[in-house]
């Protein structure tokens, strides 16, 4: 056994076994190490706008090198912190409208592209889709199962008429679709997280107190 | 005025984001490039500011009325002051005006996010294969068509993954690529459409001020 003398892989520890009491019940430990958590999580963020953000885009330029055009960003981002102040609080809508509306804006044009047209495209029934594949004749027989698949999971997310008949039967099919796409979704996370927790296992074990190698 | 102003502000402002994607042209790319570069991170930064205002608002708040649990809050503030105190003048890379090494301990910044921050973040992930694994056992007792097809697929997934898949049959570790990449993408594909379908018209709903729940309440 060959116990880490690092005070930080201490604290690292004994924090993460607080965390991990949790699965007992929840208790004063977890509860200490969560807000441990959060409390440096922001710090960490602040430091990370302020060093990386506020002073190398804002502040310097504006200033230190008197780039004068960057008062604007200035006084909008201002307009923030009047949410604090009830009388003028109406204020902090101008730069919730300026962000989300750009951001609101760009993601228009961007997810007609990325999320509807090429996503159209990879599943219609198109020769090069079929080739894709690399699996001779098969590959047709996979392109029309996705073509089917996508048809029938967007018949089970339509809402607008009752689930009888065709869309009956095709939601039906689309549920079979969803419910594998979710179960190989879930196992995939669950590996994740299980891997995350074989690496907990070996830090605590390894690293802190020098069982394992 | 206390509506309308936003309400034009952002109809503005989400036209000129849509515009930025259909003109090519250099000068308008600049003006762009300034908007997501220089103003929108800078808001941005702002915005977090109101953020924390509003959580060491909330914990003083419970401090004050002594709310259940209140103690836990004195932590937070505790450990939010130092770290920021810490990031703010040492540095991110231990280059401020406040020493951050006694001898050869040291406690920048950055130490701190690796050595409190990562190790916290990835017990409470770890933390849910337990809870995913119950919830998992749930769903089994419930005994629908569904629940045994998500469980089924889950579990082969599991398996195919591992190179237990392939010391059980060499064909598993095809299968599940063949689950990953037939059945899978049709439901994600379905799912990813759907999705964006309720993007745009969301979007368009923001932008032509007919969705206004963001204005919150009051005037």
């Amino acid at each position: 056994m060959n116990i880490s003398t690092d005070p930080w892989v201490w604290i690292a520890s004994i924090l993460s076994l607080a965390i991990l009491s949790f699965l007992y019940k929840e208790n004063p430990f977890f509860r200490a190490a969560e807000h441990i958590f959060l409390g440096v999580a922001n710090g960490y963020l602040v430091t990370f706008y302020w060093h990386r953000i506020l002073m190398p885009i804002l502040f310097r330029p504006l200033f230190q090198q008197g780039d004068l055009l960057l008062i604007i960003p200035f006084i909008i981002g201002m307009l923030y912190l009047t949410r604090f102040i009830p009388r003028i609080s109406w204020l902090v809508r101008i730069p919730i409208a300026i962000y989300m509306g750009y951001w609101t804006g760009v993601l228009i044009p961007a997810t007609i592209q990325a999320k509807i047209i090429k996503q159209v495209q990879g599943t219609i029934l198109t020769a090069p889709n079929f080739q894709s594949w690399n699996a001779g004749t098969m590959g047709i027989v996979w392109s029309v199962t996705v073509f089917i698949g996508v048809l029938c999971t967007l018949s089970y997310f339509y809402f607008s008429r009752e689930h009888k008949g065709v869309i009956g039967v095709t939601s039906r099919v689309g549920i079979v679709f969803v419910m594998i796409g979710f179960g190989a979704a879930f196992g995939y996370t669950v590996m994740a997280r299980i891997s995350l927790l074989i690496g907990k296992l070996q830090y605590l074990l390894g690293d802190w107190l020098g069982i394992i190698r | 005025m206390k509506k309308r102003i936003p309400l034009i502000l952002i109809f503005v402002a989400g036209l000129l984001g849509v515009i930025s994607f259909v003109i090519p042209h250099p000068s308008y790319q600049v003006y762009d490039e300034w908007m997501r570069n220089d103003l929108l991170r800078v808001l941005s930064a702002f915005a977090v500011v109101l953020a924390l205002g509003s959580l060491l608002r909330v914990h003083f708040d419970k401090i004050r009325r002594k709310r259940r649990n209140w103690q836990y809050s004195w932590l937070l503030l505790v450990a939010f002051g130092g770290s920021a105190i810490i990031g703010l003048f040492g540095g991110v890379a231990a280059d401020g005006i406040l020493p951050t090494t006694v001898r050869s301990f040291s406690f920048d910044i950055q130490t701190l996010y690796e050595n409190i921050v990562i190790p916290l973040a990835s017990s409470m992930f770890a933390l849910l294969a337990f809870f995913m694994a119950s919830a998992a056992y749930r769903a089994f007792r419930v005994r629908s068509t569904e629940a045994t097809l998500l469980l089924t697929a889950a579990f082969i997934v599991m398996i195919g993954v591992l190179p237990l898949g392939y010391s059980i049959s060499k064909h598993l570790p095809a299968f599940v690529q063949w689950i990953l990449n037939v059945p899978n993408v049709a439901a994600q594909r379905g799912i990813v459409l759907g999705i964006a379908l309720g993007v745009v018209a969301t979007s368009l709903k923001i932008i032509l001020g007919i969705e206004r729940a963001w204005l919150g309440g009051g005037e």
